[in-house]
């Protein structure tokens, strides 16, 4: 169903009215409110004078992560932490944690745009959503609730694990809908077959997969092994979180709430925008957010638009499957690592920089496994193993303590990682999508 | 009297060992003893050399990481209770053991324990105490 028929199925003409409202409006507001903005628009010599329709957005500077991260921890909010009620925290890219900051009306707002992209994946009010993505300062799991309640459905917040009892739900309350991590959804086939369920009978008829990257390929099993459609789901913390965009019946392309996120397709060398159909980074500009609105966020995701009307009736643009970053960031599980998040653990051990290499790999119908592998240096050396061993478990307890998920750490002898043009190659992603 | 041992770290993979022992050889080091501790992911290979600085200086320059470490050993009659006897002295003097190995001199008919203790002062004069032969660098390294 199409939720919000209005805003989703705009003329183009329209949209460009409603567009330059709102980014005028936002635009004042955080000169307005945040100190962060006046020094940015300041320095990059424009005022909100400057701004008058969407097209001037190009005018504007962009925001960055390490924005957020200087930022740290509320520094890019435009209301005082009274006008607040809910913070979400995702890994930054090193040291400080990315913090977020919804205020009520921001909470509504990611429930709207949530509720639409469910409507997208084929739900309609009266069903009922198992979300198997993570509760808590992930925003995956709150941000489908919020979604799913606007909607009207019934709502099984299982968060994300113990598998066994997530299928032994599925097959007592028969959810139609499911909502987590694709490889979670190829994981919990062996499971199935474990306890004697057949995956192909399950009661999910749509499952709507996101938070880390997966190819037609993985969508083809997914919807084969579990007999359901598999719709791709897109979202960050910095704008809303999942919601931002989602795939309709059609799977051709994920529809973008373009009436509240502005979307830009920008060259990300020069930062020019790119005419439509390129392909190039997303940059994102919250139209309507109280909380934490940022301007011209660059996402270093690389896709392309397609303003095009879908066969769905929906007019709003499409993001094409997420073809790369402009950053060296991968995601594993669902979490946003960075190796230089890996680099501040390592210094903070022995105080000089160390030499690593993160492995990733994804055993077939498994979860993403990254191992850490760390040049073992001079002065580290013992000729107690369980020196050795201990040293190894304080890296993996530490980068636990930063990311979040759990990592294998394996001591290798010096000079023996591979150097990439006199740089270490730091990550070596071996999954298959 | 405290011996050097050797200690090389090796990577669990192909040919490790015999890269150590090849860098060794060439640099005229001899084997006296050796033991291999290890887990999944790497070994910590032991050694009692005759030349325990030319060992190090030959394995660094072929890019192991290697230390020298303090060790005691112990000479023992090679027959039954023989490494016994030792472990109740060390047993009753609360010495801790971090590791041991042991080998047989073939010149005389004794066995000779290695032992790295975390309080080497203490376990010295202990033995020391028992009139058990604690076995100098001459005995062993030849020097």
């Amino acid at each position: 169903m199409i939720y919000n028929e209005r805003y989703e199925c705009m003329s183009a003409q329209d949209m460009k009215g409603v567009q330059s409202e709102r980014l005028v409006k936002t635009v004042a507001y955080v000169y307005k409110n945040s100190p962060f903005y006046q020094q940015k628009f300041a320095e990059f010599g424009v005022t909100p004078q400057d701004v008058k329709t969407i097209d001037d957005i190009k005018k504007l500077p962009f925001t960055i992560k390490e924005d957020l991260r200087d930022g740290y921890p509320f520094g890019l909010f435009s209301q005082p932490l009274k006008g607040i009620r809910e913070i979400h925290v995702s890994s930054g890219t090193t040291g400080n944690p990315t913090v977020v900051g919804y205020s009520q009306e921001d909470i509504a707002l990611w429930a709207e745009v949530v509720a639409r992209c469910l409507g997208c994946s084929g739900a309609v009010p009266g069903d009922m959503i198992q979300i198997a993505y993570g509760y808590g300062l992930f925003t995956g799991g709150l941000g489908l609730h919020y979604g799913a309640l606007a909607m009207g459905l019934t709502v099984l917040p299982c968060s994300s694990g113990q598998t066994k009892r997530q299928l032994k739900l599925m097959n007592d309350f028969k959810p139609r809908i499911l909502a987590c991590t694709p490889s979670y959804a190829l994981f919990m086939v062996d499971d199935a077959k474990e306890m004697k369920i057949d995956p192909r009978q399950s009661s999910w008829e749509v499952g709507i997969f996101g938070a880390e990257p997966w190819s037609e390929a993985m969508r083809k099993e997914i919807q084969d092994l579990w007999n359901m459609k598999a719709v791709d789901i897109y979202g960050l913390s910095e704008i809303i979180g999942p919601g931002v965009a989602n795939e309709c019946e059609y799977q051709c392309g994920l529809h973008v709430a373009s009436d509240v996120f502005y979307p830009e397709v920008i060259d990300p060398k020069t930062g020019a925008q790119l005419p439509q159909g390129a392909t190039g980074e997303l940059v994102l500009t919250p139209i309507t957010k109280i909380g934490m609105p940022l301007i011209r966020y660059r996402t270093r995701d690389i896709v392309s638009l397609n303003y095009e009307k879908c066969r769905c009736g929906r007019t709003s643009p499409r993001i094409s499957k997420i073809s790369g970053r402009t950053d060296d960031m991968i995601i594993i599980r669902g979490i946003n690592v960075f190796p230089s998040q890996i680099e501040e653990v390592l210094l903070n051990i022995e105080g000089t920089e160390p030499h690593y290499q993160i492995i990733v790999t994804r055993e077939h119908g498994g979860l993403d496994e990254m191992e850490v592998l760390v040049e073992l240096k001079e002065s580290f050396f013992s000729d107690e193993v369980k020196q050795l061993q201990h040293i190894e478990a304080k890296i993996k307890r530490e980068i636990e303590t930063v990311l979040g998920i759990g990592a294998k750490v394996r001591l290798v002898e010096p000079k023996t990682l591979t150097r990439f043009e006199g740089k270490a190659k730091r990550v070596i992603d071996k999954r298959v999508l | 009297m405290k011996i050097t041992q050797i200690s090389v770290f090796l990577e669990n993979k192909k040919g490790r060992l015999l890269d150590a022992t090849m860098a060794l050889g060439k640099a005229g080091v001899n084997i006296k003893a050796l033991t291999i501790a290890e887990n999944e992911d790497f070994g910590v290979l032991r050694l009692i050399v005759n030349d325990p600085d030319e060992a190090l200086k030959a394995l660094k320059a072929s890019g192991f990481v290697a230390s020298l470490t303090d060790i005691v050993a112990v000479e023992v009659e090679d027959s039954p209770g023989g490494l016994a006897k030792v472990l109740t002295v060390l047993n009753s003097n609360d010495l801790n053991v971090e590791y041991m190995y042991a080998f047989v001199e073939k010149s005389a008919d004794k066995a000779i324990l290695v032992f790295r203790f975390d309080n080497i002062d203490k376990a010295l004069e202990a033995l020391a105490k028992n009139n058990i032969r604690v076995v100098g660098k001459k005995d062993i390294q030849g020097f």
